[in-house]
């Protein structure tokens, strides 16, 4: 991508979604009031959306509106809500804010370092403009040498994790 | 495809060094959850990118992608659920208040 030679609409949707992401990012993590937090949330979401659109997944663009932002999103609101009193507490960080500051940055210097510099520069398209598609999806899901299991036991985590949360959020009587 | 691979990854990392730093930082256990949930969409937009990238051919990358959604999702019922139980008995989801287990 040269910046020079005019934007492509790819090059500039992709600065919005970064835009989106990185700045709802740290929205959630620098807010106070955490009704805005899920709000920031959502938008840091409704951006990687954006990023699977480009990517050529739009199925799990999709699943990431619905479960990430329809599902998550309202379930955070509403623990936020459950646990009022505590939604604008005064002090934001714990005392070790600039220790955990200071290793953030530095797992943000070792990424760089250790994966995106080897790749830096490297402005190689994608191996192939053949792209599988959702059809390929669905039967990877569930055709028998690939990933039925997985998928089996994934739905069985989900059902337990649901009950698992009733029996721990339930009031004892 | 104008935008080479190193960029998303970039991205990615930006993204989850952003939520190590909120989970980290945070004193209120569902700011900590929301830093994770960043954490993890920093993970599935790897996933994806190298997928695009490098393996378009089959289906790894975006089934992984979908697998990582499903464990998030169940996280984060049970992590929220938990919190609720917690400020039930404690009055309160800040991190440091929750010592029950401290010696």
């Amino acid at each position: 991508m040269n910046f020079g030679e005019g934007l492509t609409p790819e090059a500039i949707a992709f600065g919005l979604f970064t835009l989106l992401t990185l700045g709802g990012a740290f929205g959630v993590v620098t807010t106070r009031n955490l009704v805005r937090g899920a709000i920031w949330l959502i938008v840091s979401l409704f951006g990687i959306a954006g990023f699977f659109v480009l990517l050529s997944a739009p199925f799990l663009a999709s699943v990431q509106v619905l479960v990430y932002i329809g599902a998550i999103g309202i379930l955070f609101s509403f623990a936020v809500m459950l646990t009022r009193g505590m939604t604008n507490l005064k002090e934001r960080f714990n005392s070790q804010w600039w220790l955990a500051a200071l290793a953030a940055v530095i797992a943000f210097m070792l990424l760089m370092v250790g994966v995106i510099i080897p790749v830096f520069g490297n402005t190689g398209a994608p191996v192939s403009d053949q792209v599988q598609t959702t059809v390929d999806l669905g039967v990877a899901l569930v055709s028998g040498n690939q990933y039925v299991l997985p998928f089996e036991v994934a739905s069985l985590l989900l059902t337990a994790a649901m009950i698992g949360a009733i029996v721990i959020a339930r009031e004892d009587d | 495809m104008g935008v080479p691979l190193w960029m998303y990854l970039t991205v990615a990392a930006a993204l989850f060094s952003i939520g190590m730093y909120g989970v980290l930082a945070r004193r209120n256990a569902v700011a900590v959850l929301m830093g994770i949930e960043l954490m993890l969409n920093a993970v599935n937009l790897n996933l994806i990118a190298f997928w695009r990238y490098q393996t378009p051919f089959n289906m790894s990358g975006q089934a992984f992608a979908a697998f990582v959604l499903v464990v998030a999702a169940a996280e984060v019922a049970v992590g929220l659920a938990i919190i609720i139980a917690v400020y039930r008995n404690r009055q309160s989801v800040e991190v440091e208040d929750v010592d029950m287990l401290k010696g």
